[in-house]
């Protein structure tokens, strides 16, 4: 581990004033919450900040339920959440995205702020024995386009990165229309999750849009998605404690036979969490036959860009959607 | 007398001091005044090396900064154990700037404490002159190993003209990749010099072998080296031989002038010790009209290091497996600029059998004929490839067991038949087998006027429970309580025990300590004038001790002496998402005496969960470019978890009775366990869905 100054402040005013920089990979002062990623990536050398900002202890870990819907504190762990009534009862496809990820022991640990902010498992990005890496060091080129690149995105990748953002909680969270609570010395802001992460374009070391200071206090989910049917599938090489070869999150609003509504979020495709915008379109009115949901799948391959080893993500991503579709149909 | 307690569930007398974190692995020996070492490692794979280590001698806390230009020149004398590659010259550690694969070490620090070490290691500047590296397969062109061709290309009969004339025909490709064994304890070594005496405590599966080759490398006497390894946190292999790291931290600790504590990182785990090499087999099959095999031919090659020749058991099970007259075995290497590859689980054994058996199971298929009825038509009387008798051989009773527990009878051959709800259920088998070795072996026991006794031998337990079955049979052969008699193992201080792999532990080391014991309880009774032990152990009121070594005979020339199994497996696949699940799995396996019922089947169920790991999951994925491992972490490298172990695994052990093998009638099922079970699942997944994948893993996008 690079040698670095770990502070941890009372509360969190003074946290914000170290200008800790979330979200992008060449900061020298970084926050930490429950460091479950972080210290992986600590001890491997791909962050070296100087400095690290403790979270513990002066974030909120409250999850609460409302009018206005669900708001989960930054601090609330992985476990804490989808096991919480509420969250069962009225959002369960968070909690379902929640205990499709990591193990018992990683979700005790890991937070909400932190597992919207983790980082990509590319396994180029994770081993400086590779230069090249564009998000680790910023124009040094991407190992992985013509290499190892099973694990890669295949939607919103550039010629200077493919690497996929691993999160399960994020691609629920996106199809669900949720916001984060953003605090800095300036103030607080609300930023719609789809806008929290960056493409990575020609500077995917900036993963972000937090400002210097910046914290993500909290997550928002409105209440209009409250009580959908839904799910949250996840497609991978074993049957737990795996990151997503392919996930789909989808909730739907029907009217007797009928989809009125559609929300539908793919990971471990894309470089962000990835809502499908035109697929949702073609699901509105749709019946739940195959052929129809079959059809309105294959809108989510426009845009796609395979580099070999992941080309088989694109087929396996809209079956995926139709599954989804069809068990959140099935369920009550 | 006690009751008998040969054959007996016992619970593992180790068990609490695991669960309890009371047993002490390797890296956890408090030794004052230890420094700690980081080891730096080459990210080429085959060029010349120049080191800057100027910053990272004025680093905090460091101690010696060691490279090739300042290392103690090393004796590196001759020596091969058991477990070393049979031509090459092992790696030479520090000895000079070249590298010939990644992750070679090329750097060492040692300092205060371990973060200081990691750091320094961080910081030492090295420059490549990169030369043209093969780390692709594909374009190496694979050779017989040096000397004793007949070893390595083996025909009997005429199988290339019996080939062509066969009615029915099957000749494909079966790929495995590189897997590495992943122990969930990391490989550690503490070295401390006193003088020219060295101790190490290490993670070893043979404290012997690791103080003769470091007393070779250190051109020290191996009396001068005592090696300590009472518990090892699994190893499946990987601990068989003694790995650079070794020599590393007795370098360190020989130049820090203190003890030094060495452990790999999970990372360094896929650099530092061996895997099971990435394999290419061809196996082709004739056979008539009703089943009767009349060629095989099967060959196959694998990657091994520039500097070693790794060779292992490929292809030896096909040459007596199924009765043929006409067969052809060539077993090439493929020289790369990788480190050399080691023996994990069944080595060769398993890797040949997913061909074979996948080949079988084609074939029979071509024929119309039901696999098992495949294998039975061509079941040997005898081994054929030696032309001696089998000492015992229970295949058709395996088959049979098996078969009736699975229910095998219910299946219907047409592939995609079977389903439950959405998803495709596939039947499949494959046949198993692992030879017995039985080696030389020595244990003490020592009477204690208490009642109580000791008995002990260097042997080690990386988890099929040597602990336990040793204290089983030396009670059992005392006639004293479980409880009274303590066993213990992995010191070089205690009587010579062998290797521990191969499935030979049982083997040797039971014979030995039921002979040891039976010295001991003879003269102790031969002493009191008395028939009863524990009587006599009181009335002498000395301690009796009796050292015993046990030798295997001629048997190997009158037998043919194997275990042999069947393993049959039910797999759900997703026919859309392409996602296989094992929902069962039975083994029947003919492997002479069972010691100890609940710990065999343990073990058992760890070669099923471990052949789940080989056929859908496990895969070292290298960088073809420059031979990195590119998922050398626990996450992105999937080994089964929970969630994978199917809810029905059954083993059956069929009665067996083997006079001939050894004392103690033992065959071993540490390998076997593992053998068959991939290809019985890749035969399953064939028969869910109609697709025959040849390329382990067979991950969901094979299958979409």
């Amino acid at each position: 581990m690079h040698p670095l100054v770990l502070e941890r402040p009372r509360d969190l005013s003074a946290a914000l004033s170290f200008g800790a920089q979330a979200g992008r990979n060449d900061a020298p002062v970084e926050y930490i919450a429950g460091g479950t990623d972080m210290v992986q990536l600590l001890q491997e050398y791909v962050r070296r900040p100087d400095r690290l900002v403790s979270l513990a202890g002066i974030l909120d870990d409250g999850i609460e339920i409302g009018p206005q819907g669900l708001r989960l504190g930054a601090a609330a762990t992985m476990a804490e959440v989808a096991a919480h009534q509420a969250v069962v009862e009225q959002f369960p496809l968070i909690s379902q995205a929640l205990l499709n990820s990591a193990s018992p022991q990683v979700r005790n640990q890991a937070t909400m702020g932190g597992n919207l902010l983790q980082r990509t498992r590319c396994p180029y990005f994770r081993d400086i024995g590779y230069e090249a890496c564009n998000k680790r060091a910023p124009g040094s080129g991407c190992a992985a386009l013509d290499g190892e690149n099973r694990w890669h995105a295949v939607l919103g990748t550039s010629d200077d990165c493919i690497a996929v953002h691993p999160s399960d909680l994020a691609v629920a969270l996106v199809a669900l229309d949720a916001s984060v609570e953003l605090r800095g010395t300036g103030g607080d802001r609300s930023v719609p999750l789809s806008d929290l992460h960056r493409l990575p374009r020609d500077t995917p070391h900036l993963e972000a849009v937090l400002e210097p200071g910046e914290v993500i206090t909290a997550i928002t989910v409105p209440a209009t998605t409250a009580g959908l049917r839904s799910h949250y599938l996840k497609v991978r090489d074993r049957a737990s404690f795996e990151f997503a070869v392919v996930s789909a999150a989808v909730a739907i609003e029907t009217d007797g036979a009928r989809i009125r509504q559609a929300r539908v979020a793919l990971g471990g495709v894309g470089t962000k969490p990835w809502r499908l915008p035109n697929v949702e379109t073609a699901l509105a009115g749709a019946d739940f036959e195959p052929a129809v949901l079959r059809q309105a799948a294959a809108l989510a391959a426009e845009g796609t860009r395979g580099r070999g080893h992941n080309d088989f993500k694109i087929e396996l991503m809209q079956r995926a959607i139709v599954r989804a579709v069809e068990i959140a149909g099935a369920r009550r | 007398m006690t009751a008998a307690l040969i054959g007996k569930s016992v619970s593992r007398v180790d068990g609490r001091l695991k669960v309890t974190g009371a047993a002490t692995y390797a890296a956890e020996f408090e030794v004052p005044n230890l420094a700690h070492a980081a080891v730096v490692r080459s990210i080429a794979a085959n060029g010349r090396i120049a080191i800057d280590t100027a910053e990272a001698e004025r680093a905090p806390g460091v101690i010696a900064v060691v490279t090739h230009r300042n290392a103690p020149r090393l004796a590196y004398q001759p020596h091969k154990g058991l477990p070393d590659a049979a031509v090459g010259e092992r790696l030479h550690v520090l000895q000079d700037d070249r590298v010939n694969h990644q992750g070679q070490p090329i750097a060492l620090v040692v300092a205060e404490t371990l973060e200081q070490a990691v750091h320094a290691a961080e910081v030492v500047r090295v420059t490549y002159r990169n030369e043209a590296a093969a780390t692709d397969i594909k374009s190496v062109d694979p050779v017989l190993p040096t000397g004793k061709p007949a070893e390595w290309e083996i025909r009997r009969g005429e199988p290339d003209s019996a080939f062509e004339q066969a009615e029915f025909r099957v000749d494909q490709t079966y790929v495995i990749p590189r897997e590495n064994h992943n122990p969930i304890e990391m490989f550690a070594t503490i070295a401390a010099w006193e003088g020219n005496s060295l101790t190490l405590w290490d993670k070893s599966q043979w404290v012997h072998n690791v103080a003769e080759e470091i007393a070779a490398v250190f051109g020290i006497a191996t009396d001068n080296v005592r090696v300590i390894s009472p518990f090892v946190g699994g190893a499946f292999g990987s601990g068989l031989r003694c790995w650079p790291h070794v020599t590393l931290a007795a370098l360190g600790a020989r130049v820090a002038g203190r003890p030094v504590k060495l452990l790999l990182s999970r990372r360094e785990m896929y650099y530092g010790v061996g895997y099971r090499p990435h394999t290419v087999q061809r196996a082709a099959l004739g056979a008539s009209r009703d089943g009767q095999l009349q060629a095989i031919r099967h060959e196959g090659h694998q990657e091994t290091s520039t500097y070693e020749e790794f060779t292992e058991a490929l292809l030896s099970a096909t040459r007596f497996l199924h009765s043929c007259p006409n067969v052809h075995t060539r077993h090439r290497i493929a020289p790369m600029n990788v480190h050399t590859p080691t023996y994990m689980r069944a080595p060769g054994e398993a890797s040949g059998a997913y061909a074979l058996e996948s080949a079988m199971d084609e074939l029979a298929v071509a024929l119309n004929m039901d696999p098992v009825e495949l294998r039975l038509r061509n079941e040997p009387d005898r081994d054929e490839s030696k032309d001696l008798p089998f000492s015992s051989r229970s295949t058709r009773e395996c088959y049979r067991a098996a078969a009736e527990r699975f229910g095998w009878s219910q299946r219907t051959a047409e592939p995609r038949s079977m389903r439950d709800g959405r998803s495709l259920i596939g039947w499949g088998m494959a046949s198993a087998t692992y030879p017995m070795n039985y080696a030389p072996a020595s244990a003490m026991a020592r009477l204690l006027p208490d009642g109580t006794a000791e008995v002990m031998s260097a042997a080690s337990d990386m988890g099929p429970g040597t602990w336990t079955s040793m204290t089983q049979v030396a009670a059992d052969t005392l006639g004293l309580p479980i409880e009274r008699v303590k066993f213990t193992l992995g010191d070089t201080r205690l009587p010579r025990a062998p290797i521990h792999g191969g499935s030979m532990t049982m083997a040797s080391v039971g014979s030995a300590v039921q002979a040891a014991c039976r010295k001991a309880r003879d003269e102790a009774l031969a002493r009191a004038g008395a028939n009863n032990l524990e009587e006599a152990m009181k009335r002498s009121g000395q301690i009796i001790e009796a050292t015993a070594d046990v030798t295997p005979g001629d048997e190997t020339k009158r037998f043919s002496m194997h275990a042999f199994g069947a393993v049959f497996v039910e797999v759900a696949v997703d026919p859309d998402l392409g996602e296989t699940r094992v929902r069962r799995i039975v083994g029947a396996y003919g492997a002479g005496r069972v010691v100890n019922s609940k710990i065999a089947r343990s073990q058992c169920i760890g070669g099923m969960i471990g052949g789940i790991g080989m056929a859908l999951m496990e895969h070292s994925v290298v960088d073809l470019r420059n031979g990195r491992v590119t998922n050398a972490n626990l996450a992105e490298y999937a080994v089964p978890v929970h969630a994978d172990a199917p809810p029905v695994m059954d083993v059956i052990f069929v009665d067996e009775h083997d006079p001939h093998v050894n004392p103690l009638g033992v065959k071993g099922l540490g390998e076997i366990a593992l053998v068959g079970v991939a290809p019985a699942i890749a035969n399953a997944i064939f028969h869910a869905t109609g697709k025959r994948v040849r390329q382990l893993p067979i991950t969901p996008d094979k299958l979409l």
